[in-house]
């Protein structure tokens, strides 16, 4: 691996629920449980509140990666916005494969408040994941 | 309403290949309605070129605009000035907007980013179904409300054919056959004797098959 690659560090955007991954992100803090800086958060009032354009924008803006977080299944609190989010993200996907960009870089979960070691280790996951992936935009070499 | 589905990306990307500045302009009505034309598809579309344009090195100006009707020269007149700067337009409008602008604006490139396919029904949320051919000589009144021409894959005025089975149609399991439909719809109103008319060959002049229609309102004419 070059060494661009090594010392390139993402930028992955969390579109989190307030009820549930939002909080269990505020869990993982209060736990003083280590998950790597480069997951930037956005507090979402629930995960159906997530838009396609929300992630396409992020990209554009220069994002590596994202993932919405919403309730358990059968937990949401307005019935089904993290069900309705968990299309919005298959197609996100469907929409990376038709830029050729892998979409593996996006990844829907489902977590409840008190899950705050979960979200560290999705954190460090999908950071480690995109890493090895490396830039969206690598000829800018970024 | 007026129903159509976005094309792949990648014929989208080769129509727009090359071009330094496009504009993408959707339709605030019927393609709103089944999510493929409206402000919020053009914002996505919008953003997949510019990630597209980005990644491969190009600097494309993709500006973008949803107006209320693109079929009516009124509403395409009022974005006349962002038109006139781009080099292409890509319109997300059914196959009547897209010539609205073409006729409009003739010495300009006018690409469709949809396939126009029909005219449909709101059956469920995310689900559209054919209902009108447009024949131009509408006969629901002989059939319950149902139009064999549409329901029934083949089109037939004196069905049912042979291929229909437990409801479905031979096409395909999926469908369902056009002509149990409207047998059952008469049954349940007592009117199957309307089943015995012979229905006459119809007459397809009056229908695309006899050139573009035009619609004449006199009394509403400037």
């Amino acid at each position: 691996m070059s060494e661009a690659f090594t010392s390139f560090e993402p930028q992955i955007v969390a579109f989190c629920c307030e009820r549930c991954s939002y909080a269990a992100a505020d869990l993982a803090g209060s736990m003083r449980l280590d998950y790597p800086p480069n997951l930037k958060i956005v507090l979402l009032p629930c995960a159906g509140k997530f838009e396609i354009i929300y992630m396409l924008k992020a990209f554009e803006a220069g994002a590596d990666g994202g993932i919405v977080a919403g309730c358990l299944e059968g937990t949401c609190h307005y019935r089904t916005g993290n069900l309705q989010a968990a299309k919005r993200v298959a197609r996100v996907k469907e929409i990376l494969k038709e830029l050729r960009i892998e979409e593996e870089r996006v990844g829907m979960y489902f977590l409840s408040s008190a899950m705050g070691k979960e979200f560290a280790e999705i954190a460090t996951e999908i950071t480690e994941r995109i890493k090895k992936l490396g830039p969206i935009l690598k000829e800018e070499g970024k | 309403m007026i129903v159509a589905k976005r094309k792949p990306f990648d014929e989208i990307k080769g129509m727009v290949k090359e071009k330094s500045s496009i504009l993408l302009v959707g339709c605030g009505s019927c393609v709103s309605i089944c999510h493929t034309g409206g402000e919020k598809e053009v914002a996505i579309l919008a953003s997949e070129l510019r990630i597209s344009s980005k990644s491969e090195g190009r600097g494309t100006e993709i500006d973008e605009v949803t107006i209320l009707r693109q079929c009516e020269p009124e509403f395409v007149d009022g974005i006349k000035e962002k038109i006139e700067k781009v080099d292409l337009i890509l319109s997300l409008a059914c196959g009547v907007g897209v010539q609205t602008i073409a006729e409009r604006y003739p010495a300009k490139l006018v690409y469709p980013a949809l396939n126009t396919t029909g005219m449909a029904e709101l059956e469920k949320p995310g689900e559209f179904r054919e209902k009108c051919v447009g024949c131009g000589s509408c006969v629901l009144g002989d059939f319950a409300g149902i139009c064999p021409l549409t329901c029934c894959s083949k089109g037939l005025l004196n069905g049912p054919c042979g291929g229909t089975k437990n409801g479905k149609c031979e096409v395909s399991p999926e469908i369902e056959c056009g002509w149990q439909l409207i047998y059952e719809r008469l049954k349940n109103q007592g009117k199957l004797n309307f089943l015995k008319v012979i229905q006459p060959a119809k007459n397809w002049s009056i229908s695309h098959y006899g050139g573009a229609r035009k619609l004449v309102i006199q009394e509403v004419q400037l």
